[in-house]
């Protein structure tokens, strides 16, 4: 009833001291913008991890040499404790019913590929053949790297479309050309055997690069990228299993087969991991998460909530003689307590709404620091602003009620 | 002869009631007061004017005895009903004014409309012509602190005739203001008796502004004392 005046009573109510209303609200405003913070940067991550993996394939499965001891550091590995491509060669051929491919990767750094005035950043990649398929790479043109581009270490890139648009006139057939790359400095020269479709990835969204200094990846054999590395051994590298295999059970297989073959090294040992896996404990720590903040949360809306009624309270208190003013002008009872819950609903609410701007914008950080892209739940923002209205109501109904059964006689009289 | 509209029997009113301190404040008071009438209450402070005004005007429940208001009798009214018997039929002033703080000169006036459910049009509109009549329609969106106190006083005046009500209850509206203003106060009531025909109980510490009225019905420890004409009937009955 008379909501709209109720309204505008409380919002120049609030005005007219906005300091305190602003320490009023600041549980609230707490309480809720943690929880928008963090539901959104929990969202953000989830998805960022969901996405690599799914993209990578549940089916994948990563070995890698981990030190035994998590305290000691990598600085006195060389290659008798990684694996030498005759390990992963074996091992693939022990399973070779099991295994469709055996992923090698290696970072070679970043670049830029020149020519005259032209250029274009790259992240050189050293892969094999069977990273296609585990990166699920599309080839617009030409090829992508074949196990014998390894085996001879030939100087052979596979480029971005993005890359190509850039150093070549349209209509130039790039295959069969040459490259320069020029990387620290080293300048060496590649022939392009094939061209692949640029997507941009999730991660990358909110990179803010131009399109013109965007990087792109550039293939070349592993073999190749890691020639001036001081280990030439991997210490990674990814399984893909057929799909007709059992993945969880094949990983404590591979499991067994690497934990025989590093029984005698002292320091490192094999880590093998299943995508499902990791894609299973990194959403049951995003949970776990999610509860700690909820609760942290709760404590600090209870606060806010009871600091509401403080000030409902307080306020109740200094207006008594507009309460009995109001009484005598003919507001029953209920007129006074719908005014003061939705004075306390005001307060709330505003402060959910303060709550929910400084929740993105924490977000918004958070999320470009670890550079995923922000998504805000709608249904998030509504259960925010109704709980905001919920905690004014249930707080909100005791000064309320202790303002509506003033005796009107009394507050006339209260000095 | 008029109609009655405030009829009291026997009224008493005690505070403090089982209590070792109890206070009998109104000792049997009957009074009777006719549709049109501009009655004052006199008396020494603390003589039970204030009390006796406050179950006059619905605020209270007297202790013991009959109270009819237009012919109802209140004893039998619910909390609701006498707040929209104050709402309706009672328009108050008080001594120091009571508008709302942080709602202009013209909110105040709406509010008793609002709360007898007149839509916001008519509300504005009512309430814009209640400010002009009392001398306030250049001061209409101002601030009660913006207002000096015959400014607030006629505004609190235009505020307690919003919803037409039968009577006015003034518990002494001038006392917190000079001669002049009080004067100017006082005009302003004889003009709505006057035109309005609405019956009018003021009390006052002031016996020349009672002696102006209709009726001078005098308190002493919470009994009447005396009740006689006053100039204003005088007047009345040689014209
Ligand atoms: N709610 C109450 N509780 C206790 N005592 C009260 C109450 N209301 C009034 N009284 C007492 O009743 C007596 C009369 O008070 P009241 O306000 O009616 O006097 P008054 O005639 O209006 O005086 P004044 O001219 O000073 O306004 C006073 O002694 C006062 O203390
Ligand atoms: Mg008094």
């Amino acid at each position: 009833m008379f909501l709209k005046e109720n309204v505008l009573l409380a919002v120049a109510g609030l005005k007219s001291n906005k300091v305190r209303a602003l320490l009023t609200m600041l549980g609230i405003i707490i309480g809720i913008g943690s929880v928008i913070a963090i539901v959104s940067i929990g969202d953000a991550l989830t998805n960022k991890v969901n996405d690599t993996m799914s993209s990578l394939g549940a089916n994948n499965i990563v070995v890698s040499v981990v030190p035994r001891d998590s305290q000691s550091s990598w600085d006195k590995v060389d290659d008798s404790d990684l694996l030498s491509r005759e390990q992963i060669e074996k091992f693939q051929q022990k399973y070779a019913n099991e295994i469709e491919n055996v992923t090698l990767a290696a970072g070679g750094g970043s670049g830029q590929v020149k020519d005259g005035r032209l250029y274009a950043n790259v992240s050189v990649q050293g892969v094999n053949e069977g990273y296609q398929a585990f990166k699920n790479i599309k080839i617009s043109s030409g090829r992508f790297l074949k196990d014998r581009d390894i085996d001879q270490s030939r100087r052979v890139a596979v480029v971005s479309d993005k890359l190509i648009g850039k150093m070549f006139k349209s209509g130039v057939d790039p295959l069969g050309k040459e490259i320069t790359l020029y990387s620290g400095d080293d300048v060496s020269t590649y022939m392009v055997v094939g061209v692949y479709k640029y997507e941009q990835t999730a991660m990358m969204g909110m990179g803010g690069t131009a399109d013109e200094d965007i990087t792109t990846a550039m293939y070349v054999p592993i073999t190749v990228a890691t020639e001036h590395l001081d280990n030439q051994n991997y210490s990674d590298f990814a399984v893909k299993a057929k799909s007709t295999v059992d993945s969880t059970a094949f990983t404590k297989t591979i499991q067994k087969y690497f934990d025989k073959l590093y029984a005698g090294n002292e320091r490192y040992r094999c880590d093998v991991q299943n995508m499902e896996d990791m894609m299973t404990e990194v959403n049951s720590m995003m949970g776990t998460i999610s509860i700690a903040v909820a609760a942290i949360a709760a404590i600090a809306l209870l606060v806010g909530g009871i600091g509401v009624m403080n000030i409902m309270l307080v306020s109740v208190t200094e207006r008594t003689r507009e309460i009995g003013t109001r009484k005598a002008l003919g507001a029953r009872n209920s007129f006074i307590r719908t005014q003061f819950i939705v004075e306390s609903i005001i307060i709330c609410v505003v402060g959910g709404a303060i709550g929910i701007l400084f929740g993105i914008l924490l977000a918004a950080i958070g999320v470009h620091l670890l550079g995923a892209e922000l998504t805000v739940s709608i249904p998030i923002i509504f259960i925010s602003v109704g709980f905001s209205m919920a905690i004014g109501i249930f707080f909100g109904y005791y000064p309320a009620n202790k303002a509506a059964k003033l005796d009107p006689i009394e507050a006339l009289r209260y000095e | 002869m008029s109609r009655v509209i405030i009829e009291m029997h026997d009224i008493y009113k005690r505070f403090y009631i089982g209590t070792p301190n109890e206070l009998e404040i109104i000792k049997g008071i009957n009074l009777q007061v006719n549709e049109g009438d501009f009655v004052s209450i006199v008396g020494a402070s603390g003589s039970g004017k204030s009390t006796l005004m406050n179950m006059i005007g619905v605020l209270d429940r007297p202790t013991e005895g009959e109270y009819l208001l237009d012919g109802i009798p209140i004893s039998k009214m619910s909390d609701n009903e006498m707040s929209d018997v104050r709402n309706r039929k009672i328009g108050f002033v008080f001594q120091t004014f009571n508008l709302i703080p942080r709602s202009s000169a013209l909110k105040n006036v709406e509010l008793p409309m609002l709360y007898a459910g007149v839509d916001g049009r008519k509300r504005v509109a009512r309430a814009k012509e209640l400010l002009e009549m009392v001398g306030m329609g250049d001061r209409m969106y101002h601030l009660p602190n913006e207002l000096s106190g015959g400014q607030k006083q006629r505004v609190a005046i235009a505020r307690a005739l919003a919803n037409d009500p039968a009577m006015i209850l003034a518990d002494e509206p001038t006392g917190a203001l000079d001669s002049t203003t009080g004067r100017m106060v006082m005009d302003l009531f004889h003009k709505v008796h006057r035109e309005d025909g609405k019956t009018i109980v003021l009390i006052t510490h002031n016996n020349e502004l009672a002696a102006e009225t209709d009726r001078i019905v005098t308190i002493r420890d919470g009994r009447i004392v005396s009740d006689e004409p006053g100039a204003g009937k005088a007047a009345q009955l040689c014209s």
